[in-house]
């Protein structure tokens, strides 16, 4: 079979069957790529995952990238990243297309009424779980208050803050690091 | 130009997104809901209900539904408001796209590197913050209620948001079960 289109089939049914987002991508996407197809070996996959993390965007988009262009250069990349993205985007568009239909729908709107606290308590909860990974302590936990602060009361912007803190740390490696 | 704004502000998301989905989530709140004024609070917290229930990666998700939205809150229609979608999901993975190429055709070798190591350093405490922000912004009266307001919703409300807190956080009870108890509560307790 075309690996091009075998890359992306499997990316397809990757993007199509996770529920939950990126995290917990990365077991059904090892099966696939490492156990299944061969297409990496276990120890670059591992690299795979750290590097994918610390780059910006969409981490499943990152990985499936990254496996394409492993395989067949920038064209491999395009399906695998495609594979990816297209189920995401066909069911969510099914969904806006209907959703703004019954929106006023007491029914629904009840039901959203009880949704919207429990999605705010979901995306508070990842706050502590990175704060354990990223090793916040009480000595370096200002920084994060202080983000969010600037964010939450003066209405800094998110993308002014990533810049800010990505300059801080580069200058703390160069000039404070090495006299500590 | 609506559909030039979409393309800008989800390029910059899908540059500046560190962090994963949720770190993502607080980026498009800022442009959508603060910067642009494209949707209520309450429209987005329903769009990132619906992108924790349905497959694929958050940030996709969202991006998508977001484009929708956001043209056809512009009084536009249907197949405009599709090629929305269309221009936020990809600009949102164009940059992921151009960078992941770039880094494994140039880069790996520069990842552990002092400088690198160094810049990520710094923004993983300021991610953590950006998170803090995300649910601060959305702590709203949209979401809540208000006690002048409704007493009776909102605290059904803090109690569905402790209660979601404490169930996903310490019993580590699926995400997904929680939204659906908690539609199925607001259906009871709110109708």
């Amino acid at each position: 079979m075309n690996i091009y289109w075998q890359s992306f089939r499997t990316f397809f049914k990757i993007g199509m069957f996770t529920l939950g987002g990126g995290y917990a991508m990365i077991p059904i996407i090892e099966a696939e790529v490492v156990d299944k197809h061969k297409w990496v070996s276990k120890e670059v996959f591992l690299d795979l995952i750290a590097i994918a993390q610390s780059c910006p965007g969409v981490f499943a988009i990152n990985i499936s990238t990254f496996i394409g262009y492993k395989l067949r250069k920038t064209p491999g990349a395009i399906a695998c990243a495609l594979g990816t993205a297209l189920p995401s985007f066909i069911i969510i568009l099914l969904i806006a297309m209907f959703f703004h239909r019954f929106q006023d729908n007491p029914v629904v709107a009840s039901i959203f009424r009880g949704i919207r606290p429990a999605v705010v308590a979901l995306i508070a909860v990842p706050t502590f779980r990175l704060a354990q990974s990223a090793k916040i302590t009480w000595s370096n936990c200002w920084i994060p208050i202080a983000c969010a602060l600037a964010i939450w009361m003066f209405g800094v912007s998110p993308i002014l803050i990533i810049l800010i803190a990505g300059l801080c740390g580069w200058v703390y490696g160069a000039v404070i690091k090495p006299t500590e | 130009m609506i559909f030039f704004q979409l393309f800008y502000t989800f390029f910059q998301i899908g540059l500046f997104g560190f962090g994963g989905g949720y770190g993502m989530l607080s980026l498009i709140q800022g442009e959508v809901v603060h910067h642009w004024s494209w949707m209520s609070t309450s429209e987005f917290t329903d769009i990132v209900a619906i992108s924790q229930m349905t497959p694929g990666p958050i940030g996709i998700n969202s991006a998508t539904y977001c484009g929708y939205t956001a043209v056809h809150n512009a009084g536009y229609g249907e197949a405009m408001s599709v090629m929305g979608s269309c221009v936020a999901t990809f600009a949102l993975v164009l940059p992921s796209l151009i960078l992941m190429i770039l880094i494994s055709k140039l880069f790996i070798k520069y990842m552990k590197t002092p400088v690198v190591q160094a810049i990520f350093t710094g923004l993983r405490p300021a991610v953590v913050g950006l998170l803090a922000a995300a649910t601060l912004l959305l702590c709203t009266k949209e979401n809540f209620s208000a006690p002048s307001e409704n007493a009776w919703q909102f605290w059904v409300s803090v109690f569905l948001f402790v209660a979601t807190f404490i169930g996903t956080l310490v019993f580590k009870i699926n995400p997904i079960k929680m939204i659906i108890m908690s539609g199925f509560a607001g259906l009871l307790l709110l109708y």
